[in-house]
């Protein structure tokens, strides 16, 4: 009997995944089709969903972008006929198809189980060795201080951005004791453009409960907490459905897989919408029910954390890695990446590239390969101006510098920081300054406002990148946004602060002259920045189709059929519409 | 820091005023005396709110000697809570890293002509309500708005309104 399983994420419900899951459901009942229906989450193929794979025994098909009609076909043709729709095939085992660069080249460690087991069932995950790790410390009686030893061994870093070596931090936590000790996984993924954690947290939430017992059990810990983001509904009720599972299969609670006096529960805790309590000093103190307001370090977590207690934090990717690490050994890990950057790490590859979605590669791959070989190039074929790597922290990497190894130290050489994860590709569209701006805009909101020079310095830029942006800059602006930039760096307290400039520093490190046209001759060479720019058809070029005039959004175009169309300038909000749906070339921009 | 938000508290006070206070006694029973329950209690009362009436912040401060200053403070500090009464339906426009370079304010530009209103805002039937939030984690469809929980993907500026368009066509035959 065939087995179908659709791909059912945040993005893939969005894509409309769920309709395509709910129609089968429905022929499935209705017409006694032979097939066994189940679901998945996030494959990584994102630009492809919805997706829905047809498993004939050993053999995979994995099918993109299914619609109604396609859906159909699928089901008379393959399900029912048994003859695969080979053109409709984005992914199998028995044959290549024109997507397999995305598949191959990467490693799977963090995301191993994500899109290949329905994780809201606890069986599925121990087949894939799921528990076995921590299962095998009972058996083998296996001691605390060899599991920190594996993970220092495995070399991993954390992956929420810092770069800290997770093993070295389990070892000061491990130091401390005390009668209560907790493990926090921080799900707080506030980075625009970054849906790592969530596609983790989505696809393999029992990955991160192993990961945080074998932590707890490794630094002493007897509370675990889950500090995960409101906005990830779906993520918050898996992660609910996967701690229920664990404590019924008594992988959770007193004695805890078995484990003598080895007493660990887990608990959720919703944030409510704020980037800086991914710093770990504000996220304890919103666990608490505060403000979510850094504080001086030291005393740092590990000695005085969630109520003053000893407490260890890890991002949700590292957390996903530690499971394999146990069961696998730190040297095994270790052997992927680079001699300071080991392991795999996973990326939200998004933005004007063609394959968007997620994959994980080994540390030391180039920018240029992630972006043509996997990613598959630019969209449209324009050409690769930028990557944005590390989010509002983080910075732009330009074109000529994609020869730039993805490791910790090689990425911070250019100015920009690994980050969490978030890799969004841009092109010669993308005004620079604008993209600065976008960063500040978001910093300034999120600065909680307990330093001065991070809640008025990044509100002074932002006026400044404001102004740069609408045609009113000022000689003197670009020396006065460094000056801020590196005040604001040196006086703030903690990360968001400390980076918030980025983003500005790297784009006039690389982009400086795009500054300039923007200040001197009121340009925007991207032509990207509203009030820079002004619409016109050109008459000679217009045959009058009316797509302009169809998809403009506030009907600022006029004229007859098959005549010239023109423009009523007051009208014209500039969303570029027009100029982007003429087949004729027919919009100039100036 | 968003101070913009707190300016707007006694904006609407007379719709704060009719809110059925009855709501809060099994919330504040399920949390009262437990430490650091604050942020869920606040939630909760949103959940059954739509928003945080101000009445329902003396009420809390009495019933659990919460300080009024504590409440307010964790209230206004993060993005989820909200003072004021929202529409029925909650537009939640992306403006995420991926959606910002695929022409996320355009799809706000445009939605703020059709109802009439800036982001941030309800219309005066309570009908909608129009926000802009950082990252609603569907890069791949940028750019993306979410109307309850319904998730659009690839819009332009057209095609955002034309759902606000779709919404009030159905309630028409209703």
């Amino acid at each position: 009997m065939k087995k179908v399983i659709v791909g059912l994420g945040s993005c893939g419900i969005a894509a409309g995944a769920k309709d395509i899951y709910d129609q089968l459901q429905h022929i499935k009942s209705t017409d006694n089709l032979p097939m066994e229906l189940d679901k998945t989450s996030c494959i990584g193929m994102c630009y492809l969903e919805p997706l829905v794979e047809v498993i004939d025994g050993k053999d995979s098909f994995l099918y993109g972008n299914v619609d109604k009609r396609k859906l159909k076909k699928i089901i008379s043709q393959h399900i029912v006929e048994g003859a695969p729709i080979v053109d409709w095939v984005v992914n199998s085992n028995l044959f290549e198809t024109n997507e397999k660069d995305f598949t191959q080249g990467q490693i799977k460690i963090a995301l191993r189980n994500c899109g290949k087991i329905n994780p809201e069932n606890i069986a599925e995950y121990e087949a894939r060795e799921g528990y076995a790790a921590a299962k095998r410390i009972a058996q083998k009686n296996i001691p605390p201080e060899a599991i920190v030893q594996d993970v220092i061994d495995s070399g991993i870093r954390g992956r929420g951005g810092g770069g800290f070596p997770t093993g070295i931090k389990w070892k000061f936590a491990r130091n401390y004791e005390s009668d209560d000790k907790y493990i926090i996984c921080n799900a707080d993924e506030g980075d625009p453009g970054a849906f790592m954690d969530r596609s983790i947290l989505e696809g393999d939430p029992h990955a991160i409960v192993e990961g945080m017992i074998l932590g707890a059990y490794a630094i002493g810990a007897n509370h675990g907490v889950i500090y995960c983001r409101a906005e990830y509904p779906l993520a918050i009720e898996r992660l609910q459905n996967a701690i229920e599972q664990a404590r019924e299969k008594l992988y959770l609670g007193d004695n805890a897989c078995g484990i003598k006096n080895f007493n660990f529960n887990i608990f959720i805790k919703e944030g409510a919408g704020a980037f800086v309590c991914g710093e770990e000093t504000a996220l304890i103190a919103s666990v608490e029910g505060k403000r979510g307001m850094p504080r001086k370090r030291p005393p740092f977590p590990a000695e005085s954390g969630l109520w003053q207690k000893p407490t260890n934090i890890n991002n949700v990717e590292t957390l996903a890695n530690i499971p394999w690490i146990v069961l696998n050994g730190g040297r095994r890990y270790a052997q992927y990446g680079t001699e300071k950057s080991k392991g795999t790490k996973v990326f939200a590859l998004t933005g004007k590239i063609k394959r968007g979605g997620l994959v994980e590669v080994p540390m030391g791959i180039s920018i240029n390969d992630i972006i043509f070989k996997l990613g598959g190039g630019i969209q449209l074929d324009r050409k690769f101006k930028a990557v944005q790597l590390g989010g509002p922290s983080g910075g732009c990497i330009p074109a000529e510098l994609g020869d730039t190894k993805v490791d910790y130290d090689s990425v911070n050489s250019t100015g920009a920081i690994m980050g969490s994860g978030g890799m969004v590709v841009m092109d010669e569209t993308t005004c620079m300054v604008d993209m600065a701006r976008f960063f500040l805009d978001f910093t300034q909101k999120e600065s909680c406002g307990k330093c001065t020079f991070c809640r008025i310095g990044t509100k002074r830029m932002l006026e400044i990148l404001t102004r740069i942006t609408e045609g009113k800059g000022e000689e003197g602006d670009i020396e006065k946004l460094e000056e801020l930039a590196y005040q604001i760096k040196d006086s703030s307290l903690c990360g968001l602060g400390q980076t918030a400039p980025n983003p500005v520093l790297t784009t006039l490190k690389y982009f400086r002259a795009e500054y300039e046209a923007h200040i001197y001759d009121k340009k925007c060479p991207a032509k990207s920045c509203k009030e820079l720019l002004k619409f016109e058809v050109i008459k000679e070029l217009c045959n009058g189709c009316g797509v302009c005039a169809r998809n403009c959004s506030v009907d600022a175009i006029k004229g007859d059929r098959k005549q010239p169309h023109f423009i009523v300038e007051e009208d014209c909000i500039r969303c570029g519409i027009c100029f982007e749906k003429c087949k004729f070339d027919a919009i100039n921009v100036q | 820091m968003r101070i913009k938000r707190m300016d707007t508290i006694e904006a609407k006070e007379k719709a704060n005023a009719s809110a059925d206070l009855t709501l809060l006694d099994p919330i504040i029973a399920n949390y009262k005396g437990r430490k650091g329950n604050l942020i869920p209690l606040l939630q909760g009362v949103q959940q059954a709110y739509g928003y945080i009436p101000k009445a329902a912040f003396h009420k809390i401060s009495a019933e659990t000697g919460l300080q009024l200053n504590e409440l307010y403070g964790v209230a206004t500090f993060y993005a989820q809570f909200r003072l004021n009464p929202v529409g029925k339906n909650i537009i939640k426009v992306c403006h995420g890293t991926a959606c910002h370079v695929q022409n996320a304010p355009a799809i706000t530009t445009s939605l703020q002509d059709r109802l009439k209103i800036t982001s941030g805002e309800t219309t005066a039937n309570l009908e909608f309500t129009l926000e802009s939030v950082a990252c609603l984690g569907c890069c791949s469809l940028a750019p993306v708005m979410m109307i309850g929980n319904k998730t659009f993907g690839k819009l332009n500026g057209k095609s955002a309104s034309k759902a606000i368009d779709d919404i009030e066509k159905k309630n028409k035959n209703n």
